[in-house]
């Protein structure tokens, strides 16, 4: 209660001054954090000077978000500190951290689309009187944005605005509360390359003129070599490298973001048994929308050999999770066809029958199991219709009991309880259970997508082993993952997928990190 | 339901165990938590009744003379009940393929009337078995494209088709009204506007011993096969896997649109079939009466049975008592018509407010961690 009154009271104060508001000096030192057996965080160290833009630079999963979500006080961190103009600060809450001028703008937006500018900025506000004297607000907004050199129409409804639009509303937003830390959570992936250039070239400018200190997460260099004046680079968890900018190429930068080659070249003893066989999917000039309605597959060709590991890298955002879509029916394609073994494919139920075409999407709970069915009917899902477990149009309960017995003891699931609902499961033994039911009969061809996320090294590990030995035993892999290591661990051929295209493609005894991740950062 | 774990060798029999007493756990707060709420939901009403100044007392023993009592009262009840269990499957059966459809008024109405409507021109020209198959025809292959409407708006065009069958309703019951006070209007009706009367040689006789209607043997009769249908057969399976998650159903290639357009069309077919015995077997005509609110009581029906085709019969046969009473509650107590909604709506919100407690009850400590932590 008491912060919320100090962080009114601290409002109201400045606002009369706000012009000669300085931009702060942020400092952390040594913050750790550790989710369970993941070391997110390991005793990072940054600085951002005032007036400067720092980017964070950093791979998915690379730190960068429990970062900022620490400083920010949704997490507590284990250990480390926060100095802000040379002042130790406890952040507790998100609460705290508005209080002390740190504001943030995140992926997705937190504007209220039924409100116009006007009013989004105005309720923002910590001390938004009971009653609004919209002439007097009125008055005060214009008087701020006058002073800003960025402009957004102020009437209109926040639904109604650009997405570019709606991210200047949010900067402006911070910025008429007076935060002048802003912490930039990727602000350019939703927008427009003339829309990223107007964002991040006011957040400069403002910056340049002393008036705020800003911390911008991104993994595109390009924003990094045009915006930002300094760098820090985290790799699982760690403070890499960094520093001024103008003193690090591209290249070094890449090369720290992913990391030196963690296991010497063709020390895995685990290469395909021999040559990889004939084509087994191909993917011609696949075209299709995200979400957004935005052209998210921009004509990606690619080619599965039987007996062979296509691994997919790309910063996540790029197309990756649209293209499993396309795969498995999810997503209809807007041009483009899909051919396994040279006929093509449709994603029905006879098709994934018939070419054995079968797959471990992510987060299996959305993509490939049903919470509410036991373990028995999810491991049923693909072959219930079918004989043995099906005799016509009538199911046969105690074949589907009597399968799932075996593979729960074949696939060591937990608890070993065929009639267990699916949501009593803990992650790992969810997607042993699609593992389970997707590759205990013969494969042609198998789609992986990020397939062991927010899995323990146990699960890990034996789910990549499983994804070897289907390679072995001759199905063509398509691996899709943001995390590069797992794909130069498991691929016999690397793609890099940018912007809905794929842009690289290199033999894995050929792969240079450096340039691969190059690629995936958009150059 | 629940079956004893068998003995699975080896190390994993504890687990095993431990896994079948979570389950059992979570069957018994499948019974708990709907009988708690109708505790509470008794209690709520109790509280209602003293605030004017009534005996709850004398309130529940009313609705046991007027629902349950004798035969006489027994007949009453399932008279109401019939339509409810039927129009309560137009719930049921899209709730399993994920859909809320509230609309089965709408349907019940619709093949009512065209049920009537049917029927004239071949009015004393078809032998009455002939004509009431041909009713019966008409009232469910309307109520099921009604509803299938609904299904097909929502794979085809994203409209929600909670709000879709409810604003379908509203169409349905005006349509009617259109035509039974217009074009087919019944000249002889004069205070009621109806359709022609079918005529009582012609209208469904009682079940033999009784004064119920047939609709009660067809409502039992669709519960078991849907039932049948939801569990033993390779489309059930297929809608509770859309119903559970329709991701996960387009990635196992499953003909999600379809499997959707099924499960609305049988719904919409029960609650046709429900207006064809409101008109064959009560009213012998089409008319307003026809929009009694049984498809409306009849979402209350489903949401208490937990959609479980199995269920719907006693929980319609509870809310058929409850409308039985209402004369009796009416004449005895002073007390107005819409006493028993605010029963129903009390039952309502906390039968959903009941739902929030399933996983919390003190009880699911008794299964431990067995079960592994929920993978959220």
């Amino acid at each position: 209660m008491s912060t919320a009154l100090a962080a009114a009271l601290a409002t109201a104060a400045h606002r009369g001054a706000a012009a000669a508001l300085r931009a702060p000096k942020l400092e952390v030192a040594g913050m750790s954090k550790r989710f369970g057996s993941l070391q997110a965080l390991d005793k990072v160290d940054l600085l951002v000077r005032p007036g400067t833009v720092h980017a964070l630079l950093g791979e998915n999963g690379a730190g960068k978000s429990t970062l900022v979500k620490c400083i920010m006080g949704f997490y507590r961190a284990d250990e480390g500190s926060v100095v802000l103009d040379d002042r130790e600060v406890a952040i507790a809450s998100p609460r705290d951290a508005r209080a002390l001028g740190i504001g943030m703008v995140y992926q997705h937006f937190t504007l209220v689309p039924s409100l116009t500018g006007a009013e989004n900025l105005v309720i923002a506000r910590a001390d938004t009187p009971l009653v609004i004297d919209w002439r007097r607000e009125r008055e005060r907004l214009e008087a701020f944005l006058a002073r800003m050199p960025l402009q957004v129409p102020l009437d209109r409804r926040a639904g109604e605005l650009a997405a570019g639009e709606k991210q200047k509303l949010e900067l402006l937003k911070l910025l008429y509360l007076d935060q002048r830390f802003l912490i930039l959570d990727e602000p350019t992936s939703v927008l427009t390359p003339d829309e990223a250039l107007e964002v991040l070239g006011f957040v400069r400018r403002m910056a340049r003129e002393g008036a705020v200190s800003v911390l911008l997460i991104t993994h595109k260099f390009r924003e990094v070599q045009a915006f930002a004046d300094e760098v820090t680079i985290l790799r699982r968890g760690r403070r890499v490298g960094g520093g001024a900018v103008g003193e690090l190429s591209t290249d070094t930068m890449a090369a720290l973001m992913v990391g030196e080659r963690q296991t010497a070249p063709g020390s895995r003893g685990d290469r395909a048994p021999g040559p990889p066989g004939p084509v087994a999917l191909e993917l011609a000039g696949l075209v299709a929308e995200g979400d957004r309605g935005a052209l998210a597959l921009d004509g990606v060709n690619l080619e599965v050999r039987a007996r062979e590991i296509v691994g997919v890298a790309g910063v996540s955002g790029n197309g990756q999770k649209e293209l499993v879509e396309c795969l498995f029916g999810q997503r209809p394609l807007r041009d483009g066809r899909i051919f396994v073994k040279g006929e093509p494919f449709e994603p029905t139920r006879e098709a994934f029958a018939r070419f054995a075409l079968r797959g471990l999407p992510e987060q299996p709970l959305e993509n490939a199991a049903v919470r509410r069915l036991t373990v028995a009917e999810n491991l049923a899902l693909r072959s219930f219709d079918r004989p043995p477990l099906a005799r016509g149009i009538w199911l046969d309960r105690k074949a589907i009991r009597a399968r799932a017995k075996e593979l729960i003891e074949r696939y060591r699931i937990r608890p070993p309880d065929p009639d267990t609902p699916l949501e009593f499961l803990s992650g790992g033994n969810v997607q042993r259970t699609v593992l389970a039911r997707e590759l205990s009969e013969p494969v042609e061809v198998l789609v992986v997508a990020n397939p062991c996320f927010g899995l323990d090294f146990a699960s890990t590990a034996d789910i990549r082993a499983e994804i070897l030995a289907q390679r072995d035993r001759g199905a063509a892999v398509l691996l899709i993952s943001e995390d590069l290591d797992e794909i130069l661990e498991l691929a016999d051929r690397i793609l890099v997928l940018s912007a809905g295209k794929i842009v690289h493609a290199v033999e894995r005894a050929a792969a240079d990190r450096t340039a691969i991740g190059r690629h995936m950062a958009g150059h | 339901m629940i079956r004893a774990a068998p003995a699975s060798a080896g190390l994993l029999a504890g687990e095993a165990r431990a896994a079948a007493l979570a389950r059992l756990v979570r069957a018994l707060e499948l019974v708990l938590v709907p009988a708690a709420a109708l505790l509470l939901a008794a209690g709520l009403f109790a509280l209602f009744l003293l605030a004017l100044g009534r005996s709850p007392g004398q309130f529940f023993e009313l609705v046991w003379r007027g629902a349950f009592a004798s035969f006489f009262s027994w007949q009453n009840t399932l008279q109401r009940a019939a339509p409810l269990i039927l129009a309560a499957l137009c719930v049921a059966l899209p709730a399993r393929a994920g859909l809320l459809v509230i609309g089965g008024e709408g349907a019940l109405v619709l093949g009512g009337f065209t049920a009537a409507a049917i029927a004239i021109p071949f009015l004393g020209l078809l032998p009455a078995p002939l004509l009431l198959l041909l009713m019966a025809l008409v009232a469910t292959a309307t109520g099921a494209a009604w509803i299938g409407f609904a299904g097909w708006l929502r794979q085809a065009r994203g409209v929600n088709e909670t709000i879709a069958t409810l604003l379908l309703t509203y169409i349905a019951i005006a349509t009617m009204n259109f035509f039974v006070e217009g074009p087919l209007r019944d000249p002889a009706s004069a205070n009621k506007p109806s359709t022609l009367p079918i005529g009582r040689e012609t209208m469904i006789g009682p079940i033999p011993g009784t004064e119920v209607h047939w609709g009660l043997a067809a409502g039992l009769f669709a519960c078991f096969a849907a039932w049948i249908l939801a569990t033993r057969t390779t489309t059930g399976f297929a809608l509770s896997v859309v119903g559970g998650n329709a991701r996960a159903a387009l990635a196992q290639g499953l003909p999600v649109g379809r499997l959707v357009l099924l499960a609305t069309g049988l719904g919409g077919a029960a609650a046709g079939l429900a207006g064809f015995f409101e008109v064959a077997a009560i009213h012998g005509q089409a008319n307003a009466s026809l929009a009694a609110g049984y498809g409306f009581t009849a979402i209350l029906v489903s949401f208490l049975a937990r959609h479980h085709p199995l269920a719907i019969p006693p929980v319609a046969i509870l809310f058929g008592g409850l409308a039985a009473a209402g004369g009796l509650v009416q004449r005895r107590m002073g007390l107005p018509d819409a006493t028993m909604l605010v029963l129903q709506g009390i039952l309502f919100v906390t039968l959903l407010a009941a739902e929030t407690l399933r996983g919390r009850l003190p009880l699911s400590g008794l299964a431990g961690t067995s079960g592994g932590s929920p993978a959220r």
